[in-house]
């Protein structure tokens, strides 16, 4: 938008305010998801990521992370001109009628979530600390480098690559640095030996459920108005997901005769991430499509994947790399400018822009994979990565958090008194 | 005719099951108990309320064995439930007065050898 003089409308800003909030809750959300399919001597560490992903990517984000993305149009990065959030104020970010301040706090949900998606290919077995730390410098060097290109004026938008909601940044930036740091961190101990299976599947659904809730704030606001591209991707939100479950209840059945529920939050996710690049750009009608398609590849991944000694734990790349990579190739094939105002794809008469969507999902894993991997086996030089064969044979919970989701306090000894802590009782050391 | 009764650390519980299945031990149950057997206790700590865990958790395996199995299965017991740090269990063998396999009626001998034999 090339308006002069862009001025803020309140309609458009009391819905990204909302739409902030809807993306925020995506990452306890999150937490839920994956506590739920980890042992339950994990829960808590698995859902204190996800957590410690919000403490440390908003802090990042707000310091450097946000300018990285979206000071200047520089190819590669962006500038340091808003670093520390100096001159993000209340005048209305360009191309937008909303306050730049408002969205900064959009995209740094964006940020949070992606860090969060990563840790689900380490957990059970990466130190907390180290994840923190990994959080911290990842947060920066690939989700904002990554959003700059996608979002904030950098080469592949400035190219004419189409990702609405994030499927560059997010999806595929999350799915192959899930790859990358599941390759560096390791296996846990007892994969391929043991089974380890999700201690509950009530907490996938309900995580699931309220991720698909949190994502129309993530597509529907990723129009930052309440114009039609919102409209169309809020629309296309409820969809798409439904579509994929249809096509995964079906893989279901044809391969073990019956429908799983893990199975369909799985696909609620991977119908929610196949639209997210596409939301604003596609029909109605071409998202449920999508939404039928996507299905597949992730189904296969799945499969394929717990076969092979890759221990990508929750599966991170087949639910959010790889049908992120679907969406945005779909964009390139049925974007239609009748519905989106910016541009066609293939099917309407323009090949170049599958063109540009094949290059974002070609470039977008290398450079997510490459930086992840070279990035942890840095740190990894520096402090353990992950925690010894004993530690991770108790559990996370205990070991880094001295906490238990499901403790019962049967045979607990309080040892607070008014005091203090009473060391007198106190007679030995956690573990 | 024995029952070896082992407790042993809940995350050695599947080693455990696969060194008994090496061993050619078959008929297992498995309970999961609290106990304590001098371990050093852990600290946890609940909004500002500091406990000591007195109770560990644990895995009670019971295999009612012939006897020529009981060495057998005791070794298959430490092997798989070893770490060689504090808390790694204790085994039991008591004498079994009688055995009765419910489905055939067969008793002792009969009843405490797995049929798929």
């Amino acid at each position: 938008m090339l308006s002069a003089v862009a001025e803020i409308d309140t309609g458009d800003t009391a819905w990204m305010l909302v739409a902030t909030a809807l993306v925020l809750m995506m990452t306890p959300a999150l937490g839920l998801f994956y506590a739920g399919l980890v042992r339950s001597k994990n829960t808590l560490n698995t859902f204190m990521m996800c957590i410690g992903a919000i403490a440390v990517a908003a802090v990042t984000w707000a310091a450097v992370g946000y300018s990285i993305a979206f000071d200047g149009d520089g190819s590669l990065i962006g500038g340091l001109g808003n670093a520390f959030l100096n001159g993000v104020d209340f005048a209305p970010r360009d191309g937008t009628t909303i306050p730049e301040l408002l969205f900064m706090a959009f995209q740094a949900t964006f940020c949070i979530i992606t860090v969060a998606l990563v840790s689900g290919a380490v957990v059970e077995r990466m130190r907390f600390g180290a994840f923190l730390v990994f959080a911290a410098l990842w947060s920066v060097l690939v989700y904002a480098v990554l959003a700059h290109w996608a979002f904030g004026g950098g080469w592949l938008q400035a190219g004419g690559t189409l990702d609405f909601a994030g499927g560059i940044p997010v999806e595929m930036g999350s799915g192959f640095s899930a790859l990358a740091a599941a390759l560096v961190v390791g296996a846990r101990k007892d994969y391929g030996r043991q089974a380890l299976l999700p201690h509950n599947a009530m907490y996938v659904l309900l995580g699931a459920g309220l991720l698909w809730f949190g994502w129309f704030g993530f597509n529907g606001g990723s129009g930052f108005s309440t114009g039609d591209a919102s409209v169309l991707a809020f629309v296309n939100t409820l969809l798409t997901p439904a579509c994929t479950l249809l096509v995964w209840f079906a893989l279901d059945l044809i391969r073990g005769r019956k429908v799983t529920a893990i199975g369909a939050a799985t696909a609620i996710i991977v119908g929610c991430v196949a639209i997210t690049p596409a939301g604003g750009f596609i029909s109605p009608g071409w998202a449920m499509l999508l939404g039928a398609l996507a299905a597949l590849p992730s189904y296969a991944i799945i499969v394929w994947r717990t076969r092979t000694r890759v221990d990508e734990t929750l599966d991170v790349l087949a639910a959010h790399g790889l049908a992120g990579f679907t969406g945005i190739l779909f964009i390139g094939l049925f974007a239609e400018l009748a519905w989106n105002g910016v541009s066609d794809g293939l099917f309407y008469g323009n090949a170049a822009q599958l063109g540009d969507q094949a290059l974002a999902a070609l470039v977008t894993p290398i450079y997510a994979f490459v930086a992840t991997f070279i990035l942890l086996k840095l740190i990894g030089a520096v402090m353990p990565l992950r925690a010894s064969e004993r530690e991770e044979g108790v559990g996370m919970d205990v070991v880094q958090h001295g906490e238990e989701a499901y403790v019962t306090g049967e045979g607990a000894i309080l040892i607070t008194t008014e005091a203090g802590v009473d060391t007198e009782r106190l007679v030995s050391d956690p573990g | 005719m024995k029952l070896v009764i082992g407790i042993v650390r809940p995350e050695k519980a599947n080693d455990v099951l696969e060194s008994l299945y090496r061993a050619d031990v078959r008929g297992v149950s498995m309970s999961r108990v609290q106990g304590h057997g001098g371990e050093l206790e852990r600290v946890e700590t609940y909004r500002g309320t500091t406990v000591q865990m007195g109770l560990a958790e644990k895995v009670r395996f019971e295999i009612a064995v012939s006897d020529e199995f009981v060495q057998p299965t005791v070794e298959a017991l430490c092997e798989g439930a070893r770490t060689g740090e504090v808390g790694d269990g204790k085994i039991f063998v008591v004498p079994l007065e009688q055995a009765v396999r419910i489905r055939t009626g067969d008793t002792d001998m009969g009843a405490v050898t797995p049929v798929d034999k």
